[in-house]
C-alpha cells in the first residue's frame, strides 16, 4: 500500500472484526486488536503482498497498575517495501497468557524474554523463555510501576563468607521524588497571547 | 570397544577481550566446531529505562550517552526527536546542520572503533593505534562543543544546549581534509590482506530473507544486499538537504560488512563539510522559552526569564499525553526510542530500542557450524557494544 489511509483501508476491510481500532497519527498506523487475534493478524500483515510488514522492531509493555486491564503490549512493525511503521497493540490482565511470536519471527525470542523478565508477562509456546537482562536469580520484576526504583536487594563481597552475598537494600538516604508539579500552563497561553496580537496587526 | 564422546562446553568471557565488553556466551564444541552458542547478557544492565520514568526529560538526555557510549550524540538524537514530534516544535536550521554534523562525527567515531577491533580480534594490531590516534581527535570536538569527550549531553528538545565555539568549524573542516588519507591507510593494511581475507570473507554470511526476520538493521542489513538506511528514507532533521550514498555489501559477510563501515567512513565526511559548508550562523534552540532555557545574559536582565530557567531545571517543561515510535540511523543500525508521555514533565515510559540487542540474539544462528577461532570475527562484525545491548 502506498500510502497510510489505504494501508488503514485494507487491513479493516481484510481482517475486520479482528480490528478493534485504527488511528493514523505521526506517520504511524497504530492499530488495536484482541489478544486472541495475535497471530492471525501478525501473520497477515507480514505475508500479504499489499501490505509486507516484514521486520519486527521491537515488543514492549506499559503498565497501567490502576486499570484492570493493567498491561497494554505493543508490538512495533516495519515495512521496508512501503517504508511504513505500524504499531499493533492490545490489553491483557495481570495473569493472562500471550502467544509467542517466535514461530513467525525468530527475532521475538529475545523480546519476549525481556518483555518476561521485565514485566512478568508469560508467554505461551516459547522455547526458552527464561530471564534475559536481571541477575541470576533475580526476583520481582523491575519495570512495573510498583517495583521500588532502588529495588529490594543489593550485591556485596562478604569478607566473612568469601562470597558475594544479597541483602536487604540499606540505604542513607532514601531516594527523594520531589514534586514540583504547579499551576504552571506550559506554552498554551503565551501561543493564544501571540496569535491575537498578530490578529490586531 | 565405543568410547563415549561428549560434546564441550565453553565459557567465553564475561571477561574477554574480545568478547567486546561484559558478555558471556557459553559455546557448546564439537572439537573445534560450534554446535551452539548462548549468549548471556545483562551483565551491564542498569535500568536506563526505570531510571528515565523518574526523571525530567531534560535530565534523561545523559542517560542516551550511556547507551552505546562510543557514539552518543546519535542516540541523544533519537529522545530529542521524540521529543519535538510530540510537541510539534521547529528546530533552527543552524541547530539541524550541527546535529547531524555531530552525528556524522559519532557514526566515524564507532565505525573507526569497530572497523579496528575487528582488525585486532584477527590479528592485526596496527590499525586499532592509528585509529585511535583519529578518534581522539575527534572527542576533542566532542568536548569542544559539549564539554565533555564522551558523555555528551549535547543535544536538547529544541536544538542544542549551546553554539559552537570560536575555531571549531575551521578545525573540523581541516580534519574533513586529512582523514581520507588515514582511512586510506587503514585500507591498505586490511581490504587486501591476504590474513584479513582469509579470518572474514564467507565468515557469518547472512542472506537477505534472515537479516530481515532477525530484525537486522544498520549495516548488518545493508552488507547482506538490502538498501535501506533511514537516513535517506525516513529523513530526519536536515538529511534531506545532503547529498550522500547508500554503500550495500553482496554476500552478507564479515568481509562485506566491513567494506560497508569503510565507505560509509567515506560518505560521513562529505556530509560533514556539506554541513559545514551549508551552516550559516543563527539561533541554535527553539525559541519558546517554555522549553528552551534562557541565556545566562538574559536570566540577569529579564524577571521572567530568571522565572523560566528556575522552573525549567526545577520543575521541567511538560509534555502533552502521547505515545510515538522514533528512530534513528545510529551506526550499528535503528535505534528508536518508543515514548508515552502523559501530560506531566516525567515521561510515562520510554522503550528504548537497541540495534545491538536483536543482532547479538542471532549470535546462534551466525556461528552454528564455524569454527572456535571464527566466534571473535563474527563478534566484531556484529559491532556490539554492551551499554546499549544491557540498557
Amino acid at each position: 500500500m502506498k500510502n497510510l489511509i489505504d494501508l488503514e483501508k485494507k487491513i479493516n476491510s481484510e481482517l475486520t472484526t479482528k480490528i478493534k481500532n485504527t488511528l493514523i497519527k505521526h506517520d504511524q498506523i497504530y492499530v488495536e486488536i484482541d489478544k486472541e487475534d495475535l497471530l492471525d493478524v501478525v501473520l497477515f500483515i507480514k505475508t500479504n503482498q499489499e501490505v509486507k510488514f516484514r521486520q519486527l522492531i521491537d515488543i514492549t509493555v506499559v503498565d497501567y497498575p490502576e486499570e484492570t486491564q493493567r498491561f497494554k503490549i505493543v508490538y512495533l512493525f516495519l515495512s521496508h517495501e512501503f517504508n511504513q511503521r505500524m504499531i499493533l497493540s492490545y490489553y491483557i490482565n495481570e495473569k493472562e497468557v500471550i502467544s509467542s511470536l517466535t514461530s513467525v519471527f525468530p527475532s521475538a525470542n529475545w523480546m519476549e524474554r525481556e518483555v518476561f523478565d521485565m514485566y512478568g508477562v508469560n508467554f505461551k509456546d516459547h522455547p526458552d523463555l527464561r530471564r534475559i537482562l536481571t541477575d541470576y536469580g533475580f526476583e520481582g520484576h523491575p519495570l512495573r510501576k510498583d517495583f521500588p526504583l532502588t529495588g529490594h536487594s543489593e550485591v556485596r563481597y562478604s569478607e566473612e563468607k568469601k562470597k558475594v552475598i544479597n541483602e536487604p537494600v540499606k540505604l542513607e538516604q532514601n531516594y527523594r521524588n520531589f514534586d514540583y508539579e504547579s499551576p504552571w500552563e506550559g506554552t498554551k497561553y503565551l501561543k493564544e497571547i501571540t496569535e491575537s496580537n498578530d490578529k490586531k496587526n | 570397544m565405543t568410547k563415549k564422546i561428549k560434546n564441550l562446553n565453553l565459557n567465553f568471557g564475561p571477561q574477554h577481550p574480545a568478547a567486546h565488553g561484559v558478555l558471556r556466551l557459553i559455546l557448546e564444541l564439537d572439537g573445534e566446531v560450534v554446535e551452539k552458542a548462548d549468549p548471556h547478557i545483562g551483565l551491564l544492565h542498569r535500568g536506563t529505562e526505570k531510571l528515565i520514568e523518574n526523571k525530567t526529560y531534560m535530565q534523561a538526555v545523559p542517560y542516551f550517552d550511556r547507551l552505546d557510549y562510543v557514539a552518543p550524540m546519535n542516540q541523544e538524537h533519537a529522545f530529542a526527536l521524540a521529543i519535538e514530534r510530540i510537541l510539534e516544535i521547529d528546530v533552527p536550521i543552524r541547530a539541524q546542520y550541527i546535529r547531524v554534523m555531530f552525528c556524522e562525527i559519532g557514526r566515524i567515531l564507532s565505525h573507526i572503533l569497530n572497523v579496528t577491533t575487528q582488525a585486532l580480534d584477527v590479528g592485526a594490531l596496527t590499525p586499532s593505534l592509528w585509529g585511535f590516534e583519529e578518534r581522539e581527535t575527534l572527542m576533542t570536538f566532542y568536548e569542544r562543543a559539549s564539554g565533555s569527550r564522551l558523555h555528551a549531553n549535547y543535544f536538547r528538545a529544541g536544538g542544542v544546549h549551546q553554539d559552537l565555539p570560536a575555531g571549531l568549524e575551521s578545525d573540523i573542516s581541516k580534519f574533513c581534509e586529512t582523514f581520507p588519507k588515514i582511512i586510506n591507510d587503514l585500507e591498505n593494511l586490511l581490504t587486501d590482506n591476504r590474513i584479513f581475507k582469509q579470518r572474514n570473507v564467507d565468515i557469518g554470511v547472512v542472506t537477505k530473507e534472515d537479516a530481515l526476520d532477525y530484525s537486522f538493521s544498520g549495516v548488518m542489513i545493508r552488507g547482506s544486499g538490502i538498501p535501506w538506511d533511514l537516513r535517506k528514507s525516513q529523513p530526519y532533521d536536515c538529511y534531506e538537504q545532503l547529498e550522500f550514498k547508500i554503500p550495500v555489501g553482496k554476500n552478507g559477510d564479515c568481509y562485506d560488512r566491513y567494506l560497508c563501515r569503510i565507505e560509509e567512513m567515506k560518505e560521513s565526511v562529505s556530509i560533514i563539510k556539506q554541513c559545514l559548508t551549508k551552516m550559516e550562523k543563527g539561533p541554535i534552540k527553539a525559541f519558546d522559552g517554555k522549553i528552551s532555557p534562557p541565556s545566562k545574559t538574559e536570566i540577569k536582565q529579564s524577571m521572567e526569564a530568571l522565572i523560566h530557567h528556575f522552573k525549567l531545571f526545577t520543575e521541567g517543561y511538560r509534555v502533552p499525553k502521547d505515545e510515538i515510535y522514533t528512530a534513528v540511523e545510529a551506526p550499528k543500525g535503528e535505534f528508536g526510542v518508543y515514548l508515552i508521555s502523559d501530560g506531566s514533565s516525567k515521561p510515562y515510559k520510554c522503550k528504548i530500542r537497541a540495534p545491538g540487542f536483536s543482532h547479538l540474539q542471532s549470535m546462534d544462528y551466525l556461528i552454528k557450524g564455524h569454527m572456535l577461532a571464527d566466534v571473535p570475527a563474527v563478534l566484531g562484525s556484529l559491532d556490539i557494544v554492551f551499554g546499549e545491548v544491557d540498557r
